[in-house]
């Protein structure tokens, strides 16, 4: 059996956390050849090739791959499909877009953010938000599968996989990319971030969304917000963590003024250690919270900020 | 021009869903439903296009049990213009793949010839994020995704896209498959009035046979299980305390 997985390429860049953790989670079903594609993708394939447990690097560059539109992309991948039983990608927006685009091209089921694999054909992954967990047996003759990264550990490095340039077909003419608006930060990226702090409705407002930002640089830390803090406005979309959002699973995550609606639970329940603050001592939160500590987080974090 | 609305009948947005002790699934018998919240924004923007003269019709279509007429009576007391109801399941509990529901859809587009099909990016029940972009495969049409952002100009949609990391605009050619993300609009409550004439409005009847589309599924659901409970902790007092129990943990 052989595995083909589409990398997270970034303007040219590998993400190389999520790539290597979907290398382990693709590890067990075959051998992994890695797809990099994007109108720059060599030098992600070189960082790919250097993975543990890659076997071979696969480079498709060209103008028509940038910024990885779900068309173009689909295509490629369909093309390469045939010598491959499995096909899979760690579950970013970029492959949440292209991958049931390629399922329904071969005619099978996408399996989306598979959080354990049982074996060639049985996998787990999380449904209602995280409340169930279903044990999927997949009848199709190959498998599209979308890893949710948080569940499996980083591949390491070390691997030395030869590294191929392959043809790159033209461009789909259905969808043109216009711009990207990024925001530019300093801080690590929340998918990948060893501690995050995140902001909720308690928070009050943007302004004083300020005031979890700066715990989060003092601990290093990425920044994130509940689905209510999004919708009220005090913090950006792409900082949602939950079930609507983004799956996080850090060393250390730190809830500020979020309740815990089970939206919520759903994207950050997997943290090793979770501290909660909040001043409501009844807030579902702290059932799941190592630690809890009931209090008015604008007292309580300038001095969290102060003695940590 | 047409527009085209898919819309699925879920487990309501505020009840907790709660596994059968057996294994076998969700409990669903007694369960408060309604529209799944990524479908409602589509409807939304659907008849949103409609009143500001771009879109001459809004259909709704929901593929799932009988029940589902419901969910599109709601759709249709919000202003859509007709229903397509087609009765794939017989058991509540029988859930309609997205690949399925995206044949039947590519069978309803070809009669109906929509120019844009807005779905929700989601449904909370299975979590899939699927049949937009399989439709969109299916008809090989151009698809924009996780749209927070939509703005028609002749033949093209340009789109603004939530990802990872930011917003992402495309342009998409028309006729072509738009998925709504949280922040595209927020939609309108039906009012009594409305709920009233929506009664009647046409709703035809059809089923996944009529389409000559098989609907069982791909993916064998061998059993459902209630996720590991995370042990409550313990709560700490103050701040110092706080900070000497990370430092005991080597967190910070």
């Amino acid at each position: 059996m052989a595995v083909l997985l589409l990398a997270e390429v970034n303007s040219g860049e590998l993400a190389l956390d999520a790539t290597a953790k979907a290398v382990s989670a693709a590890k067990p079903l075959g051998d992994v050849t890695v797809l990099c594609a994007g109108a720059s993708a060599a030098a992600a394939g070189e960082a790919a090739s250097k993975i543990d447990g890659v076997a071979k690097v696969l480079v498709a560059e060209g103008d028509s791959l940038g910024h990885r539109l779900a068309e173009v992309t689909a295509d490629l991948i369909v093309s390469l499909a045939g010598d491959y039983s499995h096909i899979c990608a760690p579950a970013t927006t970029d492959a949440k877009n292209i991958m049931p685009r390629v399922a329904a091209l071969l005619d099978v089921m996408v399996i989306s953010d598979a959080s354990a694999v049982l074996d060639a054909e049985t996998f787990e992954r999380p449904v209602y938000a995280g409340n169930a967990i279903q044990t999927v047996k997949s009848k199709d003759e190959k498998k599209v599968i979308t890893f949710r990264t948080s569940t499996f550990d980083a591949a390491g490095d070390g691997g030395s996989a030869r590294v191929d340039t392959i043809d790159v077909p033209a461009a789909s003419g259905l969808s043109e990319w216009v711009e990207d608006k990024v925001a530019e930060s300093d801080r690590p990226e929340l998918t990948s971030a060893g501690i995050v702090v995140s902001g909720g409705r308690g928070v009050g407002s943007q302004e004083d969304f300020a005031l979890i930002e700066q715990l989060a640089d003092k601990l290093g830390a990425a920044v994130g917000a509940s689905r209510a803090a999004v919708d009220s406005g005090y913090a950006p979309n792409d900082w949602q963590v939950g079930q609507t959002g983004k799956v996080v699973a850090p060393e250390l995550y730190v809830a500020v003024g979020i309740s815990g609606a089970i939206q919520h639970l759903a994207g950050m329940k997997d943290s090793k250690i979770i501290v909660a603050i909040n001043k409501d001592e009844e807030a579902p939160i702290f059932q799941v919270a190592d630690f809890g500590l009931v209090g008015d987080l604008f007292t309580v974090v300038p001095d969290l900020i102060e003695k940590l | 021009m047409k527009v085209l609305v898919p819309v699925k009948r879920v487990i309501d947005y505020n009840v907790k869903a709660k596994v059968k002790a057996d294994g076998s699934g969700v409990d669903l018998a007694n369960v408060k439903m309604s529209m799944n919240p990524f479908d409602e924004i589509a409807v939304e923007e659907a008849i949103r296009l409609k009143e500001a003269g771009t879109a001459e019709e809004v259909i709704v279509v929901s593929v799932g049990v009988k029940q589902a007429q419901e969910t599109l009576r709601t759709a249709l007391a919000m202003g859509a213009d007709r229903a397509i109801l087609v009765v794939a399941a017989d058991d509540v509990h029988n859930d309609i793949e997205p690949l399925a529901v995206a044949k039947i859809l590519k069978a309803i587009v070809d009669e109906e010839q929509p120019k844009l099909v807005i779905a929700g990016k989601q449904a909370i029940d299975n979590d899939m994020n699927a049949a937009g972009q399989m439709l969109a495969a299916l008809l090989g049409w151009g698809q924009a995704t996780f749209a927070s952002e939509l703005t028609l100009d002749g033949d093209a949609a340009t789109v603004t896209r939530e990802v990872d990391g930011g917003l992402q605009t495309i342009t998409v050619g028309l006729p072509a498959i738009v998925t709504a993300d949280l922040r595209l609009n927020e939609p309108r409550y039906a009012s009594l009035p409305n709920i009233m004439k929506a009664k009647k409005k046409p709703l035809d009847e059809k089923t996944a046979a009529d389409y000559g589309v098989d609907v069982s599924p791909r993916l064998e659901v061998v059993k459902t299980t209630e996720p590991p409970v995370r042990s409550a902790g313990i709560m700490v007092e103050s701040v110092d305390e706080l900070v000497s129990k990370l430092k005991e943990k080597g967190v910070v």
